[in-house]
């Protein structure tokens, strides 16, 4: 069976962001002043073949410990879906 | 001493490094990323560039280029490495030297001269050279902001492996010579054995006379004398 992954994977909150921040300078500019903390990651989605829905969650958490987020500077959480 | 340059698809400083070591008399060869041959090296640099086209994050991708099985066998033996730049990240990415390199504060991709103070007495790279002498090398990445939690930060400078600061001309470590937001300054650093270190600055692209800039030259002359002694 084929799942459908969608992964987020933000800059741990600790780390300074320079783009969200530039970002809400440009929010602060359209008089959108009660924007505060924009912050700016990565959104995933991959494909993934498993028995089960605990297997495909196995995997793509495998995936995003390995490679897709570096758990040193970054966050993941994710979703899956039947595909 | 053997030096073995690694290329990957994207670096394109590693002629610069094999010039660099050629210059100084040393046998260098290059090592393809997908073999699983270091050829015998004693010495193996990975070169600035953009390695797998800096997708994900820079250096997460060829962090596991087939090569870097042996290079990471071949750390854990105790055998030097040493990654500018580009293969900075990689020696990051791979968790051979402690940290990560985020993008710049400035946003912006930065290339330029700028100086570096010597910190380390006891990482080879850095020991044998003058420490108030501020070196004049180039900078280029997007990349270059070093961070760690403060506990790796403490354990950093509490073992001597801080290898070189950015400062400005006078050799005052200041935000304003800071050109990336890298914490307290650090351009490079080492990991605890003190084998493998990397640095964001290119000494190799300041090592030829006919540059204009042989301040790199420096730093890698020493560092050839250290582990050639």
């Amino acid at each position: 069976m084929k799942y459908l992954a969608q992964i987020d994977v933000m800059t741990r909150k600790e780390i300074l962001d320079p783009q969200g921040k530039a970002v809400k300078l440009g929010l602060h500019n359209l008089q959108m002043d009660a924007i505060d903390n924009v912050r700016i990651g990565k959104h995933i989605t991959l494909e993934v073949d498993a028995e089960t829905e605990d297997q495909a969650r196995q995997t793509v958490d495998s995936a995003c410990r390995q490679l897709l987020a570096n758990l040193i500077m970054e966050e993941y959480t994710f979703t899956l879906q039947p595909a | 001493m053997k030096f073995g340059v690694v290329v990957f698809p994207g670096s394109n400083c590693d002629q610069d490094a094999v010039d660099a070591l050629t210059l100084m008399g040393q046998p260098v060869v290059k090592l393809w990323h997908k073999d699983h041959d270091l050829q015998g090296c004693d010495f193996i640099l990975l070169p600035g560039g953009f390695a797998h086209g800096d997708y994900l994050r820079t250096g997460a991708i060829a962090r596991f280029s087939p090569i870097m099985n042996e290079v990471i066998a071949h750390a854990n033996r105790g055998g030097y490495l040493m990654g500018i730049c580009n293969g900075f990240q990689v020696l990051a990415e791979a968790r051979l030297v402690p940290g990560v390199l985020l993008r710049n504060l400035s946003q912006k991709y930065t290339c330029k001269n700028i100086y570096l103070k010597p910190q380390s007495s006891s990482v080879l790279v850095s020991a044998g050279l003058d420490k108030e002498q501020p070196l004049k090398i180039p900078i280029a990445h997007g990349d270059g902001r070093y961070y760690a939690d403060a506990d790796t930060l403490k354990q950093l400078n509490d073992n001597d492996q801080v290898i070189f600061r950015y400062c400005d001309e006078t050799g005052a470590i200041t935000d304003a010579a800071n050109p990336n937001g890298s914490l307290e300054n650090i351009a490079g650093v080492a990991n605890e054995r003190k084998n493998v270190f990397g640095m964001m600055p290119h000494p190799e692209r300041a090592a030829d006379p006919l540059l204009g800039n042989t301040d790199g030259r420096l730093i890698l002359e020493q560092l050839v004398t250290s582990v050639l002694a």
